[in-house]
């Protein structure tokens, strides 16, 4: 790999699927139409918490086109999720609802939803626990029976503790100690896709071939494998193209083995596909969370200690979510430079809807309570809020209380951008006086994963690549593309490392059968992880194609440079067509293919018990500084500008790149402004787009970005992740800038109308 | 999904003749039939994408006498004797420059959202096609506020609609 003189690497570049997922020719899950295909559909429950006296199919199977009707009686399955603490169907008991109690496979759709309203259901309504304080208390009864706990409480689905440095010392030097209570709402994934799977199992070959949307794909042919009971193997996953991911595809929820059951049980394919509606009651949500964060700082403003308590709302089953503590601590203990810290969260179950992993992974929550207590502590010890920022930020070379190793850290030259770029100080006069439009300016930095995240015995990715006879390159790889641009990104690396043209180079990432073992797309590691696989293949590549393209040159390898489709000697300037060295290496000596395979494991460590080690190869830093105008009057919170500064390592497709950090940034604005499920008893009281606020394109704000370029050592060409950092500490920096702005206290999220007027009646009276 | 052809001939069925994508279609269609499946599961048309058949997020826009409609709160009869675009008539020998711009500019990430917003500019660049003035970027926004984009946070989105609408 060199890094000298990159013609294609660091170039925008649109994404190479673009054109077919514009005109309307990309195959999504809803748009699979498979010979014979029935569709499916999944009878829920009606009440959150309740005994199943019994449950009467008879009518709903007798109805013409009802091809199957299951019920948790009719399967032979294992539970699912990593806790395997969640049936796939419910038999005896409901625990929130979005419980599959049966479901039916039919020959339209309408069929279908026809028999489930057939299906009797015969219920002894419980009072559920709604509260994850309450689920916590000795009185409350267990909710959830199924999962191994060894916690201290019945309840309790996760659990984390983390210390490092002398607590209690640094408690005692402490100039300030501010102690504050965080409450962070319900926000959901909102994929334009709605959730779609479509089975299609083969009795004569006892294969069992998925259409699916996961994200996951190696992870979920082992899932769903040990959910009915298949060998691995025989299922094949075929990722169809995927409309939205944002981590709602990490796990495997109930309906996928149950389209599965039902393509076994009848032969034919069985498709489900959500309504807008079933998606918002049925698929998964960030983690509702209170935060109890108390933080010290010295006179100079320098950080002492944190001390953090969350309780997370897991709701009735346990996703990977429930695992963003493990995020959510790296947060605490090494974002800024802090001597002692002491962190406890607990995943409590209730009745309520389950939570699922999304973008950021707990780090939007987290930053935002220690982003918020930092403006306190600023107010208090009278240091101006860029300030006290700078004095703690993390360095290069820095390894943290918990050890992350920053080899590289772009967190310092971050803020500075920000807070030069915006012009931090000059706008302060804008907001004294008691006009109607209060302006304010907020900061706040993040800090994630952006090598990987070794949380599986393996972080790795494998890589095939094949040069064809006729010039053209087939890339093979583990990883997937969501959207986010990978395929696009591998094909750039491609391209430079070999001198082929994007237009000759084809990326395959979407079926088991094919390609080699990928962990999935999360933590921000596909770019890092399949792209320094693919740069290990394309080594081995060249070490087919560079002796023979030497010999016939007439000269040695070391002295080739790989161009233009051509490999050329630097000495004689003599040059040999790439297809033309492959077919000599095909049909004359030695008659071998041009194919070659990698696999790239992270140099990252596994944490031990107490949480330490480099769980990455690389990490993130970013800060963005925010402007917002607040209406006092209605209580309308404008974003007008944010700044963000990222360390990206370097920077591969500026396009790519920029539309992360916008998307980031917008979704960010959702989660400050205008998102929150409602839950009321266990019941969504917004399950749709009129009810559930997204930002459009009327909320965009002017978003100027500034890549910070560190060239990380272990980076594809020095690069980082990106694709989950940009959102992390957008509702932080809303929510300092808003507290500025009307000099009020922000606890909590999303800053509506409602919320913002209630704050300033607080503080003002009416 | 298989219609019984025979209830076709029978009195709840309504006979329309409409144009879809410059092809002359006459079918016989449910009253309650919405255009969204007409085209989508009698035409097979899957470019049109189902987003929450409410009329909230604009993936299943569809140009009806060049102006943008969600096709899930239209019903087929009332295509009769008009002019349906889908986002399939948007690519003829080659595709049209708004999708050309969409690609171009970095609009694209899952692209779910992507045949309607490119419905939803086509309609905004007809209908300033008899405009004296151009839109401005607020106006911009405004004609795309009923398109819902959960990647990219509209940005580039609204620079390719730029590059279209106010040429040079």
């Amino acid at each position: 790999m060199s890094t000298t003189k990159l013609k294609v690497v660091g170039k925008p570049t649109p994404k190479l699927d673009a054109g077919v997922r514009v005109s309307g020719k990309a195959v999504y899950g809803c748009d699979v139409n498979l010979p014979g295909m029935l569709f499916g559909a999944v009878l829920r429950a009606k009440f959150p918490c309740a005994d199943i006296v019994a449950v009467d199919v008879s009518k709903a199977a007798s109805l013409p086109g009802v091809a199957c009707v299951i019920t948790a009686d009719s399967v032979d399955t294992n539970n699912i999720s990593h806790k395997r603490d969640h049936p796939i169907l419910k038999k005896g008991e409901v625990s929130c609802l979005r419980d599959e109690i049966a479901a039916v496979a039919a020959t339209s759709r309408e069929i279908a939803q026809k028999a489930l309203s057939l299906i009797k259901v015969k219920y002894r309504v419980k009072e559920g626990i709604f509260d994850p304080f309450r689920a916590l208390e000795p009185s409350a009864p267990q909710i959830n029976r199924y999962g191994r706990n060894s916690f201290s409480n019945k309840n309790i689905a996760e659990e984390f503790h983390y210390e490092h440095g002398d607590l209690e010392g640094e408690k005692n030097r402490s100039a300030c100690r501010i102690k504050r209570r965080y409450f962070l709402p319900r926000v959901t994934h909102c994929c334009l896709a709605t959730s779609n799977i479509t089975a299609d199992y083969s009795p004569t070959e006892r294969r069992l071939t998925l259409y699916s949307s996961t994200q996951v794909p190696f992870l979920y042919q082992r899932d769903m494998a040990h959910a009915l009971k298949l060998e691995p193997s025989n299922i094949r996953v075929i990722q169809v193209t995927i409309g939205g991911g944002f981590g709602s595809k990490l796990d495997m929820y109930p309906f996928e083995p149950i389209a599965a059951i039902l393509s076994m049980k009848t032969g034919r394919p069985v498709q489900i596909v959500y309504d807008r509606r079933e998606e918002f009651l049925a698929s998964p949500t960030r983690q509702m969370m209170v935060i109890d964060l108390m933080t010290g700082a010295d006179t100079e403003g320098r950080f002492t200690f944190r001390e953090v308590d969350i309780i997370l709302d897991n709701g009735a089953y346990t996703s990977w979510g429930a695992t963003t503590p493990f995020v959510m601590m790296q947060t605490f203990s090494s974002l800024y430079r802090v001597p002692a810290c002491k962190f406890a969260a607990r995943a409590v179950y209730t009745n309520n809807p389950y939570a699922g992993s999304m973008r950021g992974y707990g780090n939007p929550q987290a930053t935002f309570a220690l982003e918020r207590n930092i403006d306190v502590m600023a107010r208090e010890i009278g240091i101006d809020r860029a300030e006290i920022r700078l004095i703690n930020a993390n360095f290069p070379g820095e390894v943290t209380g918990q050890g992350l190793t920053y080899r590289t850290c772009g967190h310092r030259q971050a803020l500075q951008t920000v807070i030069e770029k915006s012009g931090y100080g000059k706008t302060r006069d804008r907001q004294s006086g008691a006009r109607r439009y209060k302006r304010g300016m907020g900061f706040a930095s993040m800090l994630h994963v952006a090598g990987g995240a070794k949380i599986y015995r393996s972080d790795g990715c494998g890589t095939t690549v094949k040069l064809d006879a006729f010039g053209y390159l087939t890339v093979i790889t583990g990883s997937n593309e969501i959207g986010q641009g990978s395929e696009t990104v591998l094909a750039m690396i491609a391209s430079e490392e070999l001198g082929i043209g994007l237009d000759k180079i084809r990326v395959i990432n979407s079926d088991t059968d094919i390609k080699p073992w990928d962990v999935g797309v999360h933590a921000s590691r596909t770019s890092f992880v399949a792209g320094n696989s693919l740069l290990g293949a394309v080594g081995k590549l060249k070490e087919i194609l560079s002796p023979k393209a030497a010999a016939l040159l007439k000269t040695g390898v070391s002295d080739l440079v790989y161009e233009d489709e051509y490999i050329r000697s630097m000495t004689t300037g003599e040059r040999i067509k790439l297809d033309k060295v492959v077919r000599e290496i095909h049909f004359q000596k030695p008659n071998e293919l041009c194919i070659a395979n990698h696999f790239y494991e992270p140099n990252s460590e596994l944490q031990d018990k107490e949480y330490r080690g480099n769980v990455s190869s690389a990490f993130a830093f970013g800060s963005q500084a925010v402007e917002v105008e607040v209406d006092t009057c209605t209580g309308n919170v404008r974003v007008l500008d944010v700044y963000v500064a990222q360390d990206v390592g370097r920077v591969l497709n500026p396009l790519g790149l920029q539309g992360q950090i916008e998307g980031g940034v917008v979704m960010g604005l959702g989660h400050a402004l205008m998102e929150e499920l409602i839950v009321e008893n266990g019941r969504v009281l917004n399950p749709d787009f009129h009810n559930y606020k997204l930002p459009t394109a009327s909320d965009v704000p002017n978003i100027r970005f500034y890549p910070v370029e560190t060239l990380d050592q272990e980076g594809p060409y020095g690069a980082k992740g990106v694709g989950e950092a940009p959102l992390v500490p957008t509702p932080a920096a809303i929510a300092n800038a808003v507290s500025d702005a009307l000099g009020v206290e922000i606890s909590s999220l999303p800053l509506t109308p409602e919320n913002i007027l209630k704050a300033i009646v607080e503080k003002h009276g009416i | 999904m298989k219609k019984d052809n025979t209830r076709r001939r029978g009195g709840e069925f309504q006979e329309i003749a409409f144009t879809i994508n410059g092809r002359k279609v006459k079918t016989r269609v449910p009253p309650s039939m919405l255009l969204l499946d007409l085209i989508r599961d009698e035409l097979s048309l899957k470019g049109t994408k189902p987003g929450c058949l409410e009329g909230e997020c604009g993936a299943c826009s569809v140009l009806i006498d060049g102006s943008a409609v969600n096709s899930c709160l239209y019903l087929a009869v009332n295509t009769h004797g008009k002019e349906v675009t889908t986002i399939e008539g948007l690519s003829g020998d080659g595709p049209d420059p708004v999708l050309e711009s969409l690609i171009r500019n970095g609009a694209i990430q899952c692209g779910f959202c992507s045949p309607g917003m490119a419905i939803a500019i086509k309609s905004l660049q007809n209908r300033f096609s008899s405009h004296p003035t151009l839109p401005d970027r607020e106006m911009i926004k405004k004609g795309l506020e009923g398109n819902l984009c959960r990647c990219t946070g509209y940005v580039k989105i609204l620079d390719a609609a730029e590059e279209v609408l106010k040429p040079g």
